[in-house]
């Protein structure tokens, strides 16, 4: 037993360290820092920067660009650029779409994709949500009819995250309503989101920001080749889109990161005659939480430790579902540590979080004070996408406690 | 990065586990076990012995196995699960760690042979977790030392041939230096113990120091100097505890969750309702928050670094003691009426996991203890 990186693994971890602090742009790294909302315009820049680097989709098979990495390194170089902080590479063209295509695609369809999947020439967004299919993902009744070598789409999407942004959408629609069972009867399909009839809507969250959106398709007009894998398999693609996403899911490093920053502001802020942070209950409140994320930092390890043994691409660990609870409520409790430090200067709020319409006007209070109270309002996301916590509990109490 | 055990520590782990089982497997053997004097029935101890898990964290030369705290962690592991009444953490642990970081040889022997049970006395009325906080004087009268007064809460002291008692040589009661470690045979004149069973089944004692007269080859370590050897000791003693309730905590998550398939209301098995089901996976993300923690005790009670060590260890124990009591109450309560007789398993890992909060500093002293010193756990 031993809990140390190996020498290759130090490393490794101090060139993703080297080159993110050469090349991360620092307006993107201050933007994350203080915990603004980060434009198009940074995660394209970065990611090309990563694709140059041959860093933008290392999961991916060697040919489109992958690195052979094992699951430790993969964790090693995520957990470097939560740290940092740094963009994550667009999870909607590498761990979503880009593992689906380079897996079941066509040859066409991965020339066409792939490449520029990889360096965001092409911005993704994921449309699998609808207002009647949450939790119970495959209750969608997004419907997709073929005519000729046509499929005409017709339906409704929601919490299409950074749809604003998107060139294509990877669709889930009905093929076959007859379907026995309503998992078969999906097909995976690809969008152009500039394609007649496909009208996205913004939501606006608790926080102010627009990040998540509704898609409507109205009688969409979609090229057959545009389908992925077989007809009526979409459910299968979707499962393993899903266990895609599963590294990284606790994003410890983002919690770490905030934790340190955290530790910064409360050296600064006054109360009473001390700092923040000699006050005994702040000090409990965060060594609290740094005790749990340590614990999770193990348990996190022990998983791709498994993981590694297994090989890549295996089974779908359930214990990942540990890793998203403990996870999301760590990520949560940081930001209401974060309300601590501000004190009364969470309350202003400043309609200007969106990057993209910003004022001159100067902040109330301290400048990174304004970003507390949306980070905490957005942050109860954390524990409701990707499964909510609730169904990570399902799912454990099946697969690992049998019940 | 490495969580696999070695193939010695494969084999230790399947030895020690069949002879806990079969000594523990039958529940009702270890009632009988607590009938004997002092708790425990010394025939298994030999066994403990024979199987060589006394020797196991002395180093060949002192006459042990040359065990690590990996191999401590695995063997009190199966303790907890066991639910073991032996002395094993008070002497082989905890005093055992005393002999060693205070060179003190002589005894390990007779630990390693299981012919000596060593407890350590340390614990007075006004001291609570604090290490530091030691009256009881031992006073310089010739070539001897002079004891006078009382330690509490002696793990391990009914049984106890000889003691490890904290003394104050110098300076008042808080101070750090001044404390002495002195090896004192439990029949010399003028102690008088009282032994008694622990709430978890185990057994402890009040020891009475009456002008007890200890040589002065008998200091462990050097003269005021014993805290940093006691502190360390307490530290073995916790990553090992932390083992020992994982394993209880595992034992008794497994436990609940079997009983919930089995146990039928309403004509179903109660366990097909999700709001037990929930609790059940939240009983099991607190162990393996746990059982991380564990891991990580054990592999940093060898740190170099004392700030560090004792930080890794702090953290360690906050963590079991926040899994150990939601585990305990949850399992419990989803038993239901069964969970709260003495005659059902349950109730008694509940007892356990109570007691190991509240040995060697609680949660929140734990917590005081890292909160004041202001390192980093998680960086």
């Amino acid at each position: 037993m031993d809990l140390n990186l190996s020498a290759e693994e130090l490393a490794f971890r101090d060139e993703v360290r080297a080159f993110i602090a050469a090349e991360l742009s620092p307006e993107t790294r201050e933007k994350l820092v203080l915990g603004r909302e980060i434009g198009k315009h940074d995660f394209v820049e970065w990611q090309r920067k990563l694709n140059a680097k041959g860093w933008a989709v290392p999961h991916w098979p060697v040919e489109w660009g992958g690195q052979n990495w094992g699951p430790m390194q993969e964790y090693i170089f995520l957990d470097e650029l939560q740290q940092a902080p740094a963009p994550s590479p667009l999870q909607f063209n590498c761990s979503m779409v880009g593992p689906v295509i380079a897996t079941f695609g066509s040859e066409e369809q991965k020339k066409k994709f792939l490449p520029a999947t990889a360096n965001l020439d092409i911005w993704w967004c994921q449309g699998f949500s609808e207002p009647g299919a949450g939790s119970d993902l495959a209750g969608l009744k997004t419907t997709a009819r073929r005519e000729g070598d046509f499929y005409i789409i017709n339906g409704q999407k929601t919490w299409t995250t950074l749809a604003q942004y998107a060139d294509w959408i990877f669709v889930l629609a009905r093929t076959n309503p007859q379907a026995e069972k309503k998992q078969q009867g999906i097909s995976f399909i690809l969008v152009d989101m500039k394609t007649p009839g496909v009208t996205v809507r913004p939501i606006q969250l608790i926080d102010g920001g627009r990040e998540v959106n509704e898609v409507w398709f109205d009688e969409v007009k979609v090229p057959a080749e545009n389908l992925v894998g077989q007809e009526n398999r979409g459910w299968d693609y979707a499962k393993f889109l899903l266990t895609n996403e599963r590294m990284g899911i606790a994003r410890i490093g983002v919690s770490k990161q905030r934790i340190r920053r955290i530790k910064e502001l409360a050296k600064s802020e006054r109360y009473g005659d001390t700092q923040l942070l000699d006050q005994p209950w702040f000090r409990e409140k965060l060594v609290s939480v740094e005790i749990e994320l340590k614990a999770l930092e193990i348990t996190q390890l022990r998983v791709l430790a498994e993981a590694r043994k297994r090989g890549k691409h295996g089974e779908a660990d359930p214990n990942s579902s540990i890793l998203k609870i403990k996870g999301s409520e760590l990520q949560q409790v940081t930001t209401e540590l974060m309300m601590d430090v501000m004190g009364p200067f969470v309350l202003p709020f400043a309609a200007s979080m969106d990057d993209e319409d910003r004022t001159n006007e100067p902040p109330i209070g301290p400048d990174y004070a304004a970003s507390a109270g949306p980070t905490y309002f957005n942050s109860r996301k954390i524990s409701i996408y990707g499964g909510s916590n609730e169904i990570q509990r399902n799912i454990i109490a099946k697969a690992i406690l049998g019940f | 990065m490495d969580f696999d055990f070695s193939d010695d520590q494969k084999l230790l782990k399947e030895s020690v586990g069949k002879l806990m089982a079969s000594r523990y497997g039958d529940f009702e053997k270890r009632k009988g076990y607590q009938t004997h004097t002092n708790g425990f029935d010394p025939a298994v101890w030999a066994e403990y012995a024979e199987a060589g898990i006394l020797s196991l964290p002395f180093s060949e030369e002192q006459g042990g196995f040359g065990g690590g705290p990996v191999e401590t962690m695995i063997v009190m592991e199966e303790m907890g699960t066991a639910l073991a009444v032996e002395p094993y953490l008070a002497c082989v642990v905890l005093a055992g760690a005393v002999l060693k970081y205070g060179k003190a040889d002589d005894k390990i022997p007779e630990i390693a042979t299981g012919e000596a049970i060593v407890a350590l006395a340390n614990i007075e009325r006004s001291s609570r977790y604090d290490l530091n906080d030691v009256s009881l004087p031992a006073k310089l009268d010739g070539t001897a030392y002079v004891l006078e007064g009382e330690k509490s809460v002696v793990l391990g002291g009914g049984a106890a041939d000889y003691f490890i008692v904290a003394t104050r040589t110098s300076g008042n009661r808080r101070d750090v230096d001044g404390i002495t470690l002195l090896l004192v045979d439990a029949k010399s004149p003028g102690i008088s113990r009282r032994g008694y069973p622990t709430q978890d089944g185990q057994h402890a004692a009040e020891v009475s120091f009456g002008s007890v007269r200890v040589p002065v080859a008998n200091v462990i370590g050097e003269v005021g100097k014993g805290l940093p050897i006691l502190a360390r000791a307490v530290d073995e003693a916790i990553a090992g505890l932390c083992a020992e309730a994982v394993g209880a905590m595992d034992a008794l998550v497994k436990m609940t969750v079997e009983y919930l398939k089995t146990r039928k209301q309403f004509g179903v098995a109660i366990g097909s309702f999700q709001a037990l089901q929930h609790r059940s996976v939240d009983m099991l993300v607190m162990l393996e928050q746990a059982r991380s923690m564990a891991i990580y005790a054990a592999l940093s009670v060898d740190d170099a670094d004392e700030v560090a060590r004792g930080n890794a260890i702090s953290a360690a124990k906050v963590q079991i003691g926040r899994s150990a009591k939601f585990i305990g109450q949850q399992s419990v309560q989803l038993h239901g009426g069964i969970g709260v007789t003495m005659e059902y398993k349950a109730g008694h890992y509940f007892k356990r996991l109570t007691m190991i909060e509240q040995m060697f500093g609680d949660s929140d002293y734990h917590m005081r203890k890292l909160a004041a010193s202001g390192a980093a756990i998680a960086a």
